[in-house]
């Protein structure tokens, strides 16, 4: 499996904001740190690159790499989607939050 | 744009917002025609309108022009965020009204599209903080001060929970009262969904102010309309006004100014027909609006252009609007009653309009009239027939854009005939008796059927402020063009036609019957004086002679007399008799009228 290369767009430590941070850590404690390189943006300190990167809404993840770019919005909670989109082997046995 | 930075600074400063709930309402133009009239000068400024609209209704167009003409009349920048179609796509279909978006683009104003890939994945809660917080920045960068959120409902139907609607709709107006921006939020809603649902009831409750568009179908025509429902700290005219959306944008139909003060003339204009002038004492006033109703062939049109050629022999400009009929059909019919127009036609004093009814709205319509108005700056207007807006889809609307036109006209003192069919010969048809409520004066003309045939009659039903005649006249139409002729009632009938005819002929006899009689009786009694004046000749003769006789009577008498005498005293003479004797014979004597003749017969001597 290619290295993945991941962006989560946030807005300052808004709830939503705040729990998306907190469930793609939990999500990624199951990826060797190896494969994975992870870019927090916050869009409340770089509101002009928010835009220019068509941000809607927050938080946003987007899967850079591997091709083709994934983009998955919410809160990251449901965790079966999320690997799905990410392309990670669901490990079945991870907590729900 | 670092020029606008300290302006926009200002309006975000928390001071400027704080004051602004007690600063009475400052308006924001929208520039769309009729719009800023219905709400007394446009938006709120500053702060939020919501536009509801089904799909179609034109909110895209409306919250886009809004912005357009901020950026081009009062140059300030706008932001266009776009939920629902790409910025590309409403860009490319902004082009026909010729705004010149991809120069202000440049400049002005900024579109950010705001669509969510259909490949994007949700899991769990989100919010629309992050693009704020870009929106404020930029902004702030271009010293925006409007903005536009293009199809909400879209970004609403993703959070797909009501209490998340609710929660971003308020974080949405908590960074726009921080802003201090005009903003214009649309949203979809289907016609019978209307604005009653939660979510748009709760949009209400939060925006200043609320507009709702329609768009009908009527008669396969479409019909547009806007209609303000709320408006925080402000008058605005209720109802829904008819709205089209035209080659330069959306224009909103409104009555004019509800005030009616317009310059009225007192010059009188000819209708073209010396009587009827005569009727009206004078003629139509310059300005005015006059109706001619009447059933289909009663002459309407002849009427209309005998107004219209006498236009053009004044040298004035005649527009002629014709509904479903062409104007050289109009030219060639008007010939047979002998009347040209076809060198006014030349000469450019005289333009004929004619359009399909069925083509376009009455909105439509009336738009392009309006513009042919003033292109040609028309002095006299006729149209016919004005009914025909009534086919073009909605009765109500076509009314109102009738009754429009005949204020527009009227303001701009263009003397305007315009005909109304009225299909029964009943003159009290909805849309003629609201149109005519507006006409200054109202002619109708009406079929009278009597002995057997079909005459046209006229009668000025109302003629505002003129004195004018209540007598119903037949119109005869000839080669030589329109006459009025008396009409005659008789055994409370009125006779026109043949009948009129004949009645004037039995009129014209019996004239000349007494005028016989006349001089028979003036001719008898005259032969009547002649006779007795030659009886009168004939006894004075007669006496003439009488009295001759009685004088030559009497003087032979005294002259015999007299000689007697004579004879007498020759004899005393001759026998010596007394003196005495003879003269007591004369005092004595027995017959009177001898002795009266006796004694002056010797005087007279």
């Amino acid at each position: 499996m290619s290295r993945l290369v991941l962006r989560l767009y946030v807005a300052g430590d808004g709830p939503n904001s705040v729990a998306a941070r907190t469930n793609l850590r939990r999500i990624l404690a199951h990826c060797e740190p190896s494969t994975y390189s992870l870019e927090i943006v916050d869009c409340l300190r770089e509101p002009i690159r928010t835009l220019q990167e068509g941000v809607l809404v927050t938080p946003t993840l987007v899967r850079l790499e591997p091709k083709p770019v994934r983009t998955i919005v919410g809160t990251l909670s449901d965790n079966t989607q999320v690997f799905e989109a990410l392309g990670i082997e669901d490990p079945a046995k991870v907590e729900r939050v | 744009m670092t020029s606008s930075l300290p302006e926009a600074a200002s309006s975000n400063a928390p001071e400027s917002v704080a004051g602004r709930s007690e600063a009475p309402i400052v308006k924001a133009p929208t520039g769309i025609i009729g719009f800023d009239e219905i709400t007394r000068g446009g938006l709120p400024a500053q702060r939020t309108t919501l536009i509801v609209g089904g799909p179609g209704a034109g909110k895209t167009v409306f919250a886009l022009q809004t912005l357009v003409t901020a950026a081009r009349k009062y140059r300030e920048p706008g932001i266009f965020v776009a939920f629902e179609e790409s910025s590309r796509q409403i860009i490319a279909n902004a082009a026909t009204f010729g705004w010149d978006l991809p120069a202000l683009e440049r400049e002005r104003l900024f579109f950010l599209d705001a669509q969510l890939s259909p490949t994007t994945v949700q899991a769990g809660d989100f919010d629309i903080a992050g693009m704020l917080a870009g929106l404020q920045a930029k902004a702030t960068e271009m010293g925006a001060k409007r903005i536009v959120f293009d199809g909400i409902d879209v970004l609403l139907t993703l959070l797909a929970d009501a209490g998340k609607e609710r929660r971003e709709m308020y974080r949405l107006q908590e960074w726009l009262h921080a802003n201090g921006l005009t903003a214009v939020i649309t949203a979809k809603a289907s016609e019978n969904e209307g604005t009653a649902t939660e979510r748009y009831s709760f949009m209400q409750f939060m925006v200043d102010a609320v507009v709702t568009l329609h768009h009908r179908m009527h008669d396969r025509i479409s019909l547009r309309g806007v209609r303000i429902m709320k408006y925080r700290g402000s008058g605005f005219a209720e109802g829904e006004f008819p709205m089209i959306i035209t080659a330069t944008g959306i224009e909103v139909a409104t009555f004019g100014t509800s005030e009616l003060d317009f310059d009225v003339s007192t010059e009188r204009v000819s209708s073209g027909i010396p009587r009827l002038d005569t009727m009206l004492d004078g003629g139509y006033f310059r300005g005015a609006g006059v109706l001619i109703s009447g059933a289909p062939g009663v002459a309407k049109t002849t009427l209309s252009g005998a107004f219209a050629l006498a236009a053009c022999k004044r040298g004035e400009r005649v527009l002629y609007v014709s509904f479903d009929e062409a104007g050289n059909q109009i030219v060639r019919n008007l010939r047979s009653v002998g009347m040209d127009l076809e060198p006014y036609v030349e000469a450019g004093l005289l333009q004929f309009y004619s359009v399909r009814t069925e083509t376009r709205s009455s909105e439509d319509h009336l738009i392009n009239l309006k513009k042919c108005l003033s292109d040609f700056r028309a002095q006299n207007l006729v149209v016919d027939p004005l009914s025909a807006l009534a086919k073009a889809g909605g009765h109500i609307a076509a009314v109102h854009a009738s009754l429009r036109l005949l204020d527009h006209a009227r303001s701009k003192g263009i003397t305007t005939v315009c005909t109304s069919l009225v299909a029964d010969e009943a003159i009290n048809e909805t849309t003629t008796t609201q149109i005519s409520t507006i006409a200054d004066t109202w002619i109708h003309l009406a079929y009278v059927v009597h002995g057997g045939e079909r005459n046209r009659t006229l009668t000025i039903v109302k003629s505002r402020g003129m004195k004018h005649s209540n007598q119903v006249r037949e119109l005869l139409l000839s080669e030589d063009g329109i006459t009025l002729a008396d009409v005659f009632t008789a055994g409370g009938t009125v006779l026109v036609g043949t009948a009129r005819f004949e009645h004037e002929a039995r009129m014209r006899e019996q004239a000349a019957n007494e005028r016989n009689e006349r001089a028979v009786r003036r001719k008898t009694a005259e032969q009547g004086e002649a006779r007795i004046r030659a009886q009168i000749a004939a006894l004075e003769a007669e006496l003439e002679s009488h009295r001759l006789a009685a004088e030559l009577a009497s003087s032979q008498e005294a002259e015999s007399e007299s000689r007697r005498t004579s004879n007498l005293s020759e004899l005393k003479r001759l026998r010596h008799a007394d003196v005495d004797t003879s003269e007591d014979g004369h005092r004595d004597g027995k017959r009177p009228g001898a002795t009266s003749t006796s004694s002056t017969g010797p005087g007279s001597r």
